[in-house]
């Protein structure tokens, strides 16, 4: 009962508050003249741009952006032991590394091969990471803004400079002031004193690692980025002290995600089409919600044979203060959307619960990142759409746009791009030494833990399985190389879609276009998402979570 | 070469007002309204040293004191982490087996609560579940000389339920309790 209570409240509750923030995203994002339309001023006197730009140009300026992004942060991190704002003096960092965490951040992914406690400066976390949560974040708001548009049937894209900034600034900053207020009413710390030394009661000393960790925690979870302040994430109780900021922090995970999709369905001007999407992505995360509770439910397998009480469940990797519920939950809502921030260890969630985050991943569009995982569902609306219209003999149509061989290759590309990372990189490091002498648990178990690094770069979502040593070279460089593809090929390629399709002529909606506002659609809609999200992988996970699973005694 | 004119332009604006702006906005509310918080919870002797974090677990072995979690990492609260065992490894069962030990052993009909025998995620939990402190209450009472319905009635003092009405669960944060246990019983303790 606890646990469908705290799911209902937390699902339910996002759900009610990205209604009207779906709206002020749309006003925000796309506004179409009046009072809004001011900022657009303003922002195009700091970018000294404002030209209405295609698909091509809106790319090439996001790209040039994400490269900026990119250098600032590796230059920030790379000399970051001759910078200011480091309290505790931390050191320099491998190159490799660098070239990760700054690939990782700019990514929105923020996998992490480092300890943030233990190796980075306050200026590190806060003008180097903190700042690429920001936009990054916008990054991804920014190019579903320019797919919607192009949907739309608008005769441009806008411009990404403005686009980015109002993403930045009218949409994430509000909220992250908000809900870091709330997070430091909640107890967490924000200061920029170094560690605190302490004598405890029997007389150890204890130095404590603190910082300014209420500002990037909030814009860690609002951004779908994820990256911890502390190596071990949100389960360190200074990143999240009690039970209410972990529940705030769950919302905040789901929040802008949810309101993409009324973004996009605002910037159509088809908001039921929104809902069913909503719909769609809903059903998916109540089934991988349910799994993990119930799967997690179940005692630690290793305690089988030791007198060791069974009520609580398997408690390894979890902090009591969130309760039952707060682990299992978090892992899902974590994976559903790119965030990756981890409330529980996952590496030690039971076999089966440790299959509903890789699940989440591997689909990367129920809600998923900021922006970007509304953007995996449109690869999904195009294929339904596709194949819809073959079934029924008509040429498919998707809101008067016809989609033809071109904008299917394109959509299919995109999706098995994701496969091909994810199961590429696995099969190249679970067959040699580059995975096999890094994995800390043996058989299925160890096989999991490559499979899910991979699976956690392609979807940019940053979650560790951990129990991987995964600060080696070859580790730092392949999952570099693989969240920027996961990135940028998502993105480009759906933008070359709306360019395919903006340049033919567009049909006059009637009778005979299929409709996208019913349960006929949904019910499409989601058997796509089955058949090509889920059985892609399924024969990795049979090596994986299922093999261990069915081996447990 | 306009766009990246105009992209550095964009990164300095959004660089001063979401990390420059933003951060000493929330340092500024954070440093007023919630001082002790903000800076760690931090809890000091009357000499003003530092005993620890309310937030933070510190290790304990003496028997006159409820005992946390274990923790992966030794609870360096400057180096936190979790075992990331999976959830059927042997290392687990060995780990328990030498934890029960430490514990004084147990029977089947009265096993150990399994959060005194698990990691936390940070290896820093600073709670034990109440059925974890009550199993230590013997122990800590023979050590100090008390009764252990001195030692259970604090602990059922100290008990929270993390979630109010949500949650059925009840915790206790080892550092008060053991805190509370000397403030109130360290006269028995000399007595003894």
């Amino acid at each position: 009962m606890e646990h469908v209570i705290i799911v209902a409240l937390i699902l339910g509750g996002t759900t009610l508050l990205s209604l009207p923030l779906g709206a002020w995203m749309k006003l925000a994002m796309d506004p179409s003249s009046g009072r809004m339309s001011r900022w657009t001023g303003l922002f195009a006197r700091i970018g000294g741009t404002a030209e209405e730009q295609g698909w091509k140009g809106y790319l090439v300026t996001m790209l040039t952006f994400n490269a900026i992004m990119f250098t600032v942060v590796f230059l920030i991190l790379a000399l970051q032991h001759y910078l200011p704002l480091n309290p505790d003096g931390m050191g320099a960092h491998d190159p490799t590394l660098v070239f990760n965490t700054a690939a990782s951040f700019t990514t929105n992914t923020n996998l992490q091969h480092y300890s943030g406690e233990a190796s980075m400066s306050y200026l590190s976390q806060l003008a180097g990471l903190m700042w690429l949560q920001f936009v990054s974040a916008a990054t991804g708001i920014a190019a579903l803004a320019a797919l919607a548009r192009g949907i739309a049937g608008r005769p441009s894209l806008g411009n990404f400079m403005v686009d980015v900034q109002r993403a930045s600034l009218l949409v994430l900053l509000p909220l992250a002031v908000v809900v870091a207020v709330l997070m430091v009413l909640g107890g967490m710390p924000m200061t920029l004193q170094g560690s605190a030394v302490a004598t405890t009661l029997e007389g150890v000393t204890q130095t404590i690692a603190r910082g300014p960790v209420a500002a990037f925690l909030t814009i860690k979870q609002l951004g779908t980025n994820g990256g911890g302040f502390f190596g071990p994430n949100a389960t360190h109780p200074l990143e999240n002290p009690t039970f209410w900021t972990n529940g705030l922090a769950m919302i905040a995970i789901m929040l802008i995600p949810m309101a993409c999709v009324w973004m996009f369905g605002g910037i159509l001007g088809r908001m039921k089409h929104a809902a069913v999407i909503f719909s769609v992505m809903t059903v998916f995360i109540l089934v991988k919600i349910t799994g993990s509770v119930v799967f997690e439910s179940a005692p630690t397998p290793a305690f089988a044979e030791l007198p060791v009480s069974t009520d609580a469940g398997n408690l390894e990797g979890k902090e009591l203060r969130f309760g039952a519920t707060g682990g299992p939950l978090w892992a899902v809502l974590t994976t559903s959307t790119s965030n990756g921030s981890v409330g529980a260890m996952h590496d030690s969630l039971n076999p089966l619960t440790g299959l509903m985050p890789m699940a989440g991943m591997w689909l990367n569009a129920t809600f998923g990142g900021v922006g970007v995982g509304m953007i995996n569902m449109f690869l999904y609306i195009v294929v339904a759409v596709f194949v819809a219209g073959m079934m029924v003999g008509r040429t498919p149509e998707y809101l008067g746009h016809r989609i033809e061989a071109k904008e299917v290759r394109l959509a299919i590309l995109a999706l098995f791009s994701h496969a091909f990372l994810i199961l590429g990189g696995t099969a190249l490091f679970a067959a040699t030494s580059l995975g096999q002498s890094t994995v800390q648990d043996p058989g299925a178990h160890g096989f999991s833990e490559i499979l899910y690094e991979f699976t956690s770069a392609a979807a940019n979502n940053g979650s560790g399985f951990e129990g991987l040593g995964d600060g080696t070279a070859a580790w730092n460089i392949a999952t570099g190389i693989v969240m920027l593809i996961g990135r940028f090929l998502p993105i480009i390629l759906p933008l070359a879609i709306i360019g395919s399709l903006m340049a033919k002529r567009r049909a006059a909606e009637s009778a005979g276009t299929l409709g996208v506002e019913d349960a006929t659609f949904g019910t499409m809609l989601g058997l796509t998402v089955v058949v090509f999200g889920a059985l892609t992988f399924l024969p990795a996970a049979a090596l994986g979570p299922l093999a261990e699973h069915f081996s447990l005694p | 070469m306009n766009d990246i004119i105009s992209g550095l332009r964009v990164a300095a604006a959004t660089m001063a007002i979401c990390v420059a702006g933003y951060t000493t906005v929330i340092l500024t509310f954070a440093q007023v309204v919630t001082p002790a918080t903000a800076n760690g919870s931090l809890i000091s002797r009357q000499d003003g040293s530092v005993i620890g974090s309310r937030l933070i677990a510190q290790a304990f072995t003496s028997p006159e004191y409820v005992w946390p979690r274990p923790s992966a990492v030794g609870y360096d609260a400057g180096g936190a982490g979790g075992s990331n065992l999976s959830s059927a490894n042997p290392q687990l069962a060995d780990r328990a087996e030498a934890l029960i030990e430490a514990h004084g052993g147990v029977s089947r009909a009265d096993p150990i609560p399994a959060d005194l025998v698990t990691a936390s995620g940070a290896g820093l939990d600073p709670h034990v579940s109440v059925e974890g402190a009550m199993f230590q209450a013997g122990r800590v009472a023979q050590a100090r000389g008390v009764e252990p319905a001195a030692i259970t009635a604090i602990i059922d003092r100290l008990a929270e339920r993390p979630g109010g009405f949500l949650t059925d669960e009840q915790i206790v944060n080892v550092l008060e309790l053991n805190l509370a246990l000397d403030a109130e019983l360290s006269v028995q303790a000399v007595a003894d």
